[in-house]
């Protein structure tokens, strides 16, 4: 067996132990990680508010997440007496089991040779790729609306409510701002997204960059982060969907939240910073043909290259995730359903229109898929997206309620037939 | 009324926004006193529980005159006032009840031989209330460093 060839040709014992190895070894870093994001979580915040955050336990405070994970370990359990036991129980494990297993298939760096083969640095390159993360995360939110349901609770109800209508309304923005990326790559496989990019010799987020924008706004309210935490809404709903929950229960939540937002930053970095890949540099441009590796010769040192730069770059989209949540106040409701239908989604709409036309016209001019293709590209996207900001910029909804409570006004006179009224009367030093 | 963009813009504010709380993140000066290690720096009239001040001989300086009770707006101070054989005044009782006083300062200011004085202490928490009335043995060896009083000719107190 050349040591160039996939491992996965092995077959029976050699691969089930390469599986288990990497099973483990990526199920305990996402745990890990997790753990530590809690705390960076945690400094971040701190930081921005000119604390110093957590500091005691262990050098720097490094140690925190142990002890919090002790301190849920040992707390008490509490069920609500008037809560459904069953489904009570089952929420948080319906929460934390598809935010854990969405990582799968997210590859983490080039393929890395070792004596019995290529190992690629994927637990599993699902055929299906991306369309697996998106079912599983749609399932997340069965655990938000179970927890809701079951804790017999009217503010977890509604957190649980929210949620659902959210997510299931930024599920279809996130899908749809996927197509793009679908189209340009003609590939649904997260190894291949990548390889696509890097015969582009340009990262998706250049020529998709609406695409990416809208991304990250649905990736947002799918991981109810702020400015989209309806669903746990401290000031009004106490805390939510997990009001009722103590102890590890509740941590299994906080263990989804994170989870999902590593998951969420990674496929962010996957998708449209190009993964693994180390910009302008061509050494590590190889990816699996049918007949073995294609491109640049794999090798161990490459492989930390890659998972460096993959780190880096889910450590920013993580990183932005706590910036946005520690600056942005929340949106209302309706603000949020008007960003998810009345933008979100026709602009994703449009952009698909716009990148099939870009793609058909410069597959009919003949141009090959490469960096002439991705900057013609890069020149319409550039387009499209002074076009959406200069509307964005404009629009009244999320900019405020003034706009929007004339528009109702207007609204509701039209409806009884009456002439529009006057604006509203100018205040004193408005 | 349509307001201009610039002050409307939810984009704009939010990338201001994002700008100012990135600017505090990397900002190395930071709030947080850490309390145990670290403490306040008192300002010089910072009023807290009261000190009784003490002759050399562990008698003390009180003449139980009886102003600090008539001045006190919060009526914490009880006082026995008794005689000696010499016919010197001295305090039979001596309490304050710190959890009525309002910490004004008058009776130091009242007192005419510098015998109750405000103290620079915060660390008084207790288990039960009743220890909260500080008795004339208890003023007496309370050790921390004295309230200042205001100077009339140097009136900011620098």
């Amino acid at each position: 067996m050349s040591p160039t060839q996939p491992v996965s040709a092995l077959g029976g014992i050699p691969f089930l132990v390469i599986m288990v190895v990497k099973v483990i070894v990526v199920f305990v870093s996402v745990i890990t990680t997790v753990a530590f994001m809690t705390l960076l979580e945690r400094w971040i915040s701190a930081w921005i508010q000119d604390r110093l955050g957590p500091n005691r336990v262990g050098p720097k405070g490094l140690f925190q997440p142990l002890a919090d994970g002790l301190k849920n370990f040992v707390k008490e359990e509490t069920y609500p007496d008037q809560a459904s036991r069953f489904y009570f129980v089952m929420a948080p494990m319906l929460s934390m089991i598809p935010a854990m297993i969405t990582f799968a298939v997210i590859p983490f760096a080039s393929p890395l040779p070792t004596p019995w083969g290529l190992v690629d640095m994927v637990v599993a390159d699902l055929p299906i790729g991306i369309l697996y993360i998106l079912a599983l995360t749609s399932l997340g939110v069965y655990g938000i609306v179970m927890a809701g349901w079951s804790s017999n609770n009217k503010y977890s109800l509604l957190g649980g409510m929210r949620a659902s209508a959210q997510m299931v309304s930024y599920e279809v923005a996130l899908g749809l701002a996927l197509i793009p990326v679908f189209m340009l790559a003609g590939n649904v496989t997260l190894t291949g997204i990548i390889s696509m990019q890097q015969q582009m010799h340009l990262w998706y987020a250049f020529p998709l960059g609406l695409a990416f924008f809208l991304f990250i706004v649905a990736s947002f309210a799918e991981c109810n982060r702020l400015p989209f935490d309806l669903p746990e809404a401290e000031q009004e709903l106490v805390a939510g969907f997990h009001a009722e929950y103590s102890s590890m229960k509740f941590a299994m939540f906080m263990i989804a939240e994170y989870s999902n937002m590593l998951t969420a930053s990674a496929l962010m970095a996957t998708l449209f910073l190009g993964g693994w890949d180390i910009p302008l540099w061509q050494g590590d441009n190889m990816w699996l043909g049918p007949a073995g590796i294609v491109g640049a010769t794999p090798a161990w040192w490459k492989t930390l290259l890659t998972f460096g730069s993959f780190a880096t770059k889910t450590a920013f989209f993580v990183f932005l995730f706590m910036w946005v949540r520690w600056t942005v106040p929340r949106f209302r409701y309706d603000q949020v359903m008007h960003l998810g239908w009345k933008v979100m989604l026709p602009t994703a709409l449009a952009f698909i229109g716009l990148t099939g036309t870009s793609i058909l016209v410069l597959d009919s001019l003949g141009v090959p898929y490469g960096l002439v293709y991705g900057l013609a590209m890069t020149a319409v996207n550039v387009v499209a997206m002074v076009a959406f900001f200069w509307i964005l910029d404009r629009d009244r909804v999320i900019a405020g309620a003034e706009g929007y409570e004339r528009r109702v006004r207007i609204a509701e006179a039209h409806a009884r037939g009456m002439r529009v009224p006057p604006p509203v009367t100018q205040h004193a030093g408005d | 009324m349509r307001r201009p963009e610039g002050t409307t813009s939810y984009l704009r504010a939010t990338l201001h926004g994002m700008a100012l709380t990135f600017r505090h993140l990397v900002r190395p000066h930071k709030v947080t006193l850490q309390y145990p290690e670290e403490r306040p720096q008192l300002a010089p009239r910072w009023r807290g529980t009261h000190r009784m001040a003490v002759h050399a001989d562990g008698r003390p300086k009180c003449v139980a005159c009886g102003l600090c009770p008539t001045i006190c707006p919060s009526n914490c101070i009880r006082l026995v006032p008794g005689e000696d054989d010499q016919g010197n005044r001295y305090p039979v009782v001596f309490e304050i009840d710190e959890f009525r006083c309002v910490f004004c300062g008058m009776c130091q200011e009242v007192c005419p031989v510098e015998a109750i004085h405000m103290g620079q202490d915060y660390e008084n928490a207790e288990y039960t209330r009743e220890r909260f009335i500080y008795d004339l043995d208890r003023l007496m060896a309370q050790d921390h460093p004295v309230t200042a009083l205001w100077d009339p000719d140097d009136p900011a107190s620098q």
